[in-house]
């Protein structure tokens, strides 16, 4: 969004502005407070959390609760994994992703229109209604436990493809055709025109998968069982099922700033692409 | 091109035009395998296993026809569960849109500050649902929490969230739009953006006030906008699993379709086949709202 105000246009202090200010501070506390309040409890030992007054600052800062949130569950090989499956999972889904929208756009074929709508009918089904057969599937070849079970059944995209059609679709068709014209053969077309000049939309692509793919959590969930083995979301399950007692929650808390962090890092460097692209597609994954 | 008639050229093109539908299939098959391996295929297999009574990791299973739907949609079950998918739907999607357009409203005066806020707002969305359960059921808790405390100061005793079914309900409604209040809020704002200057304006000098501004001209050109927010909305409150599961892990106030589909095919007595019934349920209410979004989006690009 360019914010291009007029040189001549001041910010006058009117009761409709002040209004429309409380209104975005207000917003914008109620995102911010809890989750400041998330990292300081964090930090905080049993005498701070096991009390009914509010204590918003530690008394006693307490940054074992990372280092003993890493001893219940392996933290270290926790964020290996949700970083493994990530990468891979999200790579490969771009790679799918424009693999199918070119053919999608740049080649012939009689049927092209139904395995459009096929690829595009998938965003209308959740993985939560294939989960349970695609577990007795991924469970009898073995995949319990194991990355490419984590990662499998997830990669089919219909979301990726759809953007990036559009975006295919857009470029200009002189440039393709001049590069057939000599000689560029489809693949070659492919990663030296088509793929450098839709950078943008597929950079967009990759970071709604890269977000969707860290957060993941009913098939984690499902097909993992041996902590080794986990993402992190998967393993705040753990910790949360082996901290009952009050005081914890400071353990509790650590974990889930490991979870989350990463994600608002990333998202504070790159924003605008990716409100961009969980906008347009309107739909997640 | 056209098409020359003499024999060989033509033997030559359709030599061509199959090694172009070679190349086609090369560059999709891969992702449409997999479709149709891990989307479709469970799809189908899915409701199959709803006519089955059979327990998760057993080798056997009865054919019961329509049995788990009979038994669903005539016991108190299907009351119970599709009156707790029925309100989380309705007050997080309302609540979602009118909290959405209000920040939407704010921000669309382009104040200095408003790209920060935007950003803000927006990003819980893309945050974990789990760990965002989390993290607010630590501020819930009716003892330790925050919120109890500040309650209490101001003389309320905390409503008991944790086990009491409707209030866990309440909770989970609350965090899950704080979650999803900035998607709404960005997509308003976009819709804002695109109402023309010169229609408000020409409002204004009919002497309409801001307010009537609002209720007669902004809101009824916002209306694709809010429709296209009502279905996607509706659509991811239907599917919402992480944030439930995280803030109600037994599912005692917040067991909505899904979370019983999860519950009674995973946990509790493995039902596969009752829980296959579930999601097959929850699949048709999601075709029927996207049919009708399409139906409606057609119609209105017809009328245009």
């Amino acid at each position: 969004m360019s914010t291009t105000t007029a040189p001549s246009r001041k910010l006058r202090l009117t009761p409709l502005t002040v209004r429309d200010y409380l209104v975005l501070l207000l917003a914008v506390l109620v995102v911010v407070l809890p989750l400041g309040y998330m990292i300081l409890a964090s930090f905080k030992g049993a005498g701070d959390l096991a009390t009914t007054d509010l204590v918003v600052f530690p008394e006693v800062w307490k940054p074992e609760n990372y280092s003993e949130a890493a001893v219940k569950v392996p933290f270290g090989r926790l964020f290996l994994n949700s970083t493994i499956v990530t990468v891979v999972g999200a790579g490969l889904k771009v790679l799918l992703a424009i693999l199918t929208a070119y053919g999608l756009v740049f080649c012939e074929f009689p049927g092209k229109k139904y395995v459009f709508w096929g690829v595009l009918a998938t965003m209308m089904v959740p993985p939560q209604v294939t989960a349970l057969p695609n577990y007795v599937f991924i469970s009898s070849l073995g995949g319990e436990n194991t990355y490419w079970g984590l990662i499998l059944p997830g990669l089919a995209t219909g979301f990726g493809t759809f953007l990036l059609r559009q975006a295919f679709m857009q470029l200009p068709y002189e440039v393709i055709e001049a590069a057939h014209l000599d000689g560029a053969g489809h693949w070659r077309r492919l990663w030296h025109c088509v793929v450098p000049m839709s950078l943008p939309s597929i950079a967009t692509v990759a970071l709604v998968n890269v977000v969707y793919e860290w957060n993941d959590y009913l098939w984690p969930l499902i097909i993992i069982t041996d902590p080794a083995m986990m993402t992190l979301p998967r393993g705040l399950t753990l910790l949360q099922n082996s901290e009952s007692a009050a005081s914890s929650f400071g353990v509790l808390m650590a974990g889930t700033v490991m979870v989350l962090l990463p994600i608002l890092v990333v998202f504070a460097f790159l924003q605008r692409h990716i409100v961009n692209g969980f906008t347009q597609g309107g739909v997640k994954g | 091109m056209t098409a020359v008639t003499t024999k060989r050229p033509r033997q030559a093109l359709s030599g061509r035009r199959l090694r172009e539908w070679l190349i086609f299939l090369a560059f999709v098959a891969p992702n449409v395998a997999l479709i149709v391996v891990f989307t479709y295929r469970p799809l189908l297999q899915n409701i199959y296993y709803s006519t089955l009574n059979w327990t998760l990791g057993s080798k056997f299973a009865t054919p019961v026809g329509l049995g788990n739907y009979r038994d669903f949609f005539t016991s108190g079950e299907a009351r119970e569960v599709l009156t707790t998918t029925a309100i989380f739907t309705v007050a997080t999607v309302g609540l979602t849109l009118a909290l959405g357009l209000g920040v939407a409203l704010a921000l669309n005066r382009k104040l200095p500050g408003a790209g920060f806020a935007q950003a803000t707002v927006f990003a819980p969305y893309i945050l974990s649902g789990y760990g965002v359960g989390l993290a607010w059921l630590y501020i819930f808790d009716p003892n330790i929490g925050a919120l109890s405390a500040i309650l209490r100061d101001v003389g309320l005793n905390s409503p008991e969230w944790i086990n009491s079914p409707r209030w866990t309900l309440t909770m989970v409604i609350i965090v899950y739009v704080w979650k999803n209040l900035g998607y709404a809020a960005v997509i308003y704002l976009a819709g804002l953006q695109a109402v023309p200057g010169d229609v408000l304006e020409a409002a204004d000098l009919d002497g309409a006030g801001p307010v009537r501004r609002f209720f007669t001209v902004t809101l009824p050109l916002l209306s694709p906008t809010t429709f296209f927010l009502l279905v996607t909305t509706i659509l991811n409150s239907l599917q919402a699993f992480d944030l439930l599961i995280a803030m109600d892990k037994l599912g005692r106030g917040a067991r909505t379709l899904i979370f019983d589909a999860y519950l009674t095919g995973f946990k509790e007595q493995s039902q596969a086949g009752y829980s296959a019934m579930l999601s097959t349920v929850l699949f048709a209410i999601l075709v029927v709202i996207t049919l009708i979004q399409l139906i409606v989006v057609e119609r209105r690009v017809h009328y245009r």
